[in-house]
């Protein structure tokens, strides 16, 4: 047994580090650091930045653009990447539909889908989720008629992320009501924004930010070559789209490096008063939290290794997104713990790094500790709440 | 990057797994248990042929060079297999501090016969007051001409009742609480003064109270150096510390998967209860219980200093993680196993009682969780 990185491995971090430290946007930086929510134009120009890299898909095939990195670069990347405070990847398009396009779609689609996914010039969203769905996807009702050459689609998507941004959305759609298994009859298609059929309505989260929506169909067109694969396997297609995003969402590496500036955070001492860090029972918490995350990263790694040694992961990788995002939100409670009465100013304002530090209200509230509490209340919720995941792990891997 | 077992690992681990499954099934544990060595001689004497004794030292003291992952997976399956054999107290505690501190002449007296299987020892690692502080030491050793004159009390001592040689830290300068002063002293059982209390404890193993009234030792008794103790003291307690957190790794696995495995046999209301959600999910935590304290006793096993010895924070990052663990897994595998669980006829109840010893033993969660609190850079 052995968690040591080769030279050539620890040569291509300062390589990764040093980008994010000198060439990456730092404007994206300095906003991430604040907790303050990215615009459109802010998330387009740093994925170009690091498309013109080359670095735009690392976990692509390098046919279709991908970086070709081991997956223990793949670590390393997403590590510094968090380091930096980089933002991670909008997943929709470079961890979503991409894979599920190059590996089931044809040619034509690849073609034609593929380069803008890689360059951003698309910007995609995700439309799984139905009003009343809740975790249960498979009750999806969204209807697609077949007429002629292209499916007419009616019906409601929610939950949609940065949806008002998006110019096509990949939807799984109800292709057929007669069937035996609800898993059946669901097909998986592409879909462009750009038309009167498509409506998006915005919804309004607790932090007061519109982050996600609902999209509505109103007999909206979708050619017949823009579905992938096969009528009626969205279904299959699907779930290995959602294997992808519930590693995603674990997102170790930005809880990483949260913690350890929440340790950075403690020990400061705002007018010669006693530092959090002499709070032994604060810092308990913390130290609980810190285990917490070793435990976490070296099931990480441990699943990294079976990847990395071409075996499929262990059934350990079945735990990562409860945990993950167990312990995400743990953090984000202590640092709404931390910053005491100053996570409480909501003053949006604040959000544009124009605004004079002077008037900054509060020294704690940099971290804007309240927004991202309340923020991530969702992550223990999307992607299959973690309900849903124990009953997968309790079916799949225990056998129960 | 690589968490394999290599090949010797791989066939000390298949060994032990062998015996275990032809040799050692409960009712035998039971059995060695209850006897009034409260293990088995013959066991032990096996586990010596095997060379399982022999894995932490120094080829040079007789042994294979062994590291911290090889005693993960010895102390892992010796708690699968629920072992009352006193592998802690001989191999790790008193062998620990022989091999760290010992000179040639107390190796060849002490180190070479405990590791043959020929002489039982331990090392008396806590006093009554002392809790979890191992630098609370009040026995005394007041140095007379040539002599030492040791008097005192010792605490939980493992296999203290067996022992023919104990080893006992005392205070030869400073106060109760200081690291400085303490110096480890190799007491055969039998000499003048020594006055041993041997009795059972909860998980069926043995410990022991000793007395120590003006027993009077030379120089040739004193393992290291005088005054300078604590430091091997505080390595030998590491180490058991981690032995005997991989061993709570092995119970966690077994009690989770025969929770699953009851559970699916188990009929109520013309359903096995493996059907129903509030368990299944509860199993879930179980398992991720496990398989977090596997994750983080991996890392311990590779936090290693240039020593040998593993970190400091590793070890409390571990014995907290542990203890949490433990003490839900140990819980839960009784509550769903429900009144059979809390039988002495069923094993699961035993596995539960050493899971709850070992969170009592060498610092509990909160004891751990300070130390880990107070760290500047973890």
């Amino acid at each position: 047994m052995n968690v040591t990185f080769t030279t050539a491995e620890n040569e291509f971090r300062s390589e990764v580090r040093k980008y994010f430290e000198e060439e990456f946007p730092q404007d994206v930086l300095e906003k991430q650091r604040k907790a303050i929510p990215l615009t459109r134009d802010d998330t387009v120009r740093w994925h170009k930045h690091i498309y013109r890299k080359g670095w735009a898909a690392p976990n692509w095939p390098v046919e279709y653009g991908g970086t070709g990195w081991s997956s223990v670069q793949k670590y390393i990347f997403y590590d510094e990447q968090a380091r930096a405070s980089a933002p991670a990847f909008l997943p929709f398009g470079v961890s979503m539909v991409g894979p599920i396009v190059y590996t089931f779609g044809n040619d034509e689609q690849k073609k034609r889908f593929l380069p803008d996914i890689l360059e951003f010039n698309t910007w995609w969203c995700q439309g799984y989720s139905e009003p009343g769905a809740g975790s249960d996807l498979a009750s999806l009702k969204l209807r697609a008629d077949l007429k002629g050459d292209h499916y007419v689609l009616n019906g409601t998507k929610t939950w949609t992320t940065l949806g008002q941004y998006a110019d096509w959305i990949f939807c799984l759609v109800r292709t057929s009501s007669d069937v035996a298994r609800r898993q059946e009859g669901i097909s998986f298609v592409l879909v462009d924004m750009n038309q009167p059929g498509v409506s998006v309505k915005p919804i309004v989260l607790l932090d007061g930010e519109h982050e996600v929506n609902e999209i509505h169909f109103d007999n909206a067109h979708v050619p017949i070559k823009n579905l992938v694969g096969e009528e009626g396997q969205g279904w299959t297609y699907g779930k290995v789209l959602l294997q992808h995003e519930r590693t995603a969402i674990t997102d170790f590496a930005s809880s990483k490096y949260m913690l350890k500036n929440l340790r950075n955070l403690c020990a400061k001492s705002i007018k010669s008063a006693e530092p959090l860090s002499k709070d032994q029972n604060f810092m308990r918490k913390v130290a609980a939290a810190e285990v917490e995350l070793k435990a976490l990263e070296y099931t990480e790694l441990r699943t990294l290794a079976s990847v990395a040694s071409n075996k499929a992961p262990g059934p350990e990788s079945s735990i990562l997104k409860i945990v993950g995002t167990e312990l995400r939100q743990r953090i984000d409670s202590l640092y709404l713990e931390a910053s005491g009465y100053y996570a409480l100013p909501y003053v949006r304002d604040q959000y544009d790094l124009s605004y004079s530090e002077k008037n900054r209200v509060g020294e704690g509230s940099e971290t804007n500790a309240s927004l991202v509490y309340f923020n991530n209340r969702k992550v223990s919720i999307y992607g299959g709440s973690n309900e849903i995941q124990k009953n997968i792990i309790a079916k799949h891997v225990l056998g129960l | 990057m690589d968490f394999s077992l290599n090949e010797v690992q791989t066939m000390l681990a298949d060994s032990i797994e062998k015996f275990i499954a032809n040799e050692y099934d409960f009712d035998t544990r039971q059995k060695h248990s209850e006897s009034n060595l409260g293990y088995s001689e013959e066991v032990w004497k096996k586990f010596a042929e095997l060379g399982w004794t022999a894995v932490p030292y120094s080829e040079e003291d007789g042994g294979f060079d062994g590291g911290p992952v090889d005693m993960m997976v010895i102390m892992e399956r010796l708690g699968r297999g629920l072992i009352v054999e006193p592998y802690l107290a001989n191999i790790v505690l008193a062998g620990g501090a022989l091999r760290r501190a010992g000179n040639s002449a107390q190796k060849s007296e002490w180190l070479h016969p405990i590791i043959n299987g020929e002489l039982q020892a331990t090392l008396a690692f806590t006093e009554p007051q002392a809790r979890y502080d191992i630098a609370n030491i009040l026995t005394t050793a007041v140095r007379d001409d040539e002599s030492f004159i040791i008097n005192g009390s010792k605490g939980y001592v493992l296999n203290g009742g067996n022992s023919k040689l104990l080893i006992v830290p005392a205070r030869t300068a400073g106060n109760q609480k200081d690291q400085h002063g303490i110096t480890l002293f190799g007491i055969n059982s039998d000499t003048e003064g020594v006055s041993i209390q041997g009795y059972e404890t909860i998980d069926g193993q043995c410990a022991a109270e000793i007395q120590l009234t003006n027993v009077s030792l030379t120089a040739a008794n004193v393992i290291g150096e005088v005054d300078g103790g604590f430091e091997t003291l505080q390595l030998v307690i590491a180490d058991a510390t981690f032995a005997i957190s991989a061993e709570a790794v092995g119970i966690m696995n077994v009690l989770t998967e025969k929770t699953i495995e009851y559970t699916k046999n188990r009929t109520q209301f013309g359903v096995p209860i493996s059907s129903f959600q509030a368990l299944q999910h509860r199993m879930v935590e179980m398992y991720t219980a496990c398989e977090q304290s596997r994750s983080i006793m991996m890392w311990a096993a590779m936090a290693v200093t240039e020593n040998g010895e593993i970190s400091a924070h590793a070890i409390h990052s571990l014995k907290y993680q542990i203890c949490i663990a433990g003490t839900r897994v140990g819980e839960e595998a009784v509550q769903i196993y429900g009144g059979m669980g809390v039988t002495w006829e069923m094993d699961v109840a035993h596995y539960f009682k050493r899971l709850t010893t070992i969170n009592l033993m060498f610092g509990n969660a909160d004891w751990h969780l300070d130390r880990l609190a107070n760290l500047s850079d973890p």
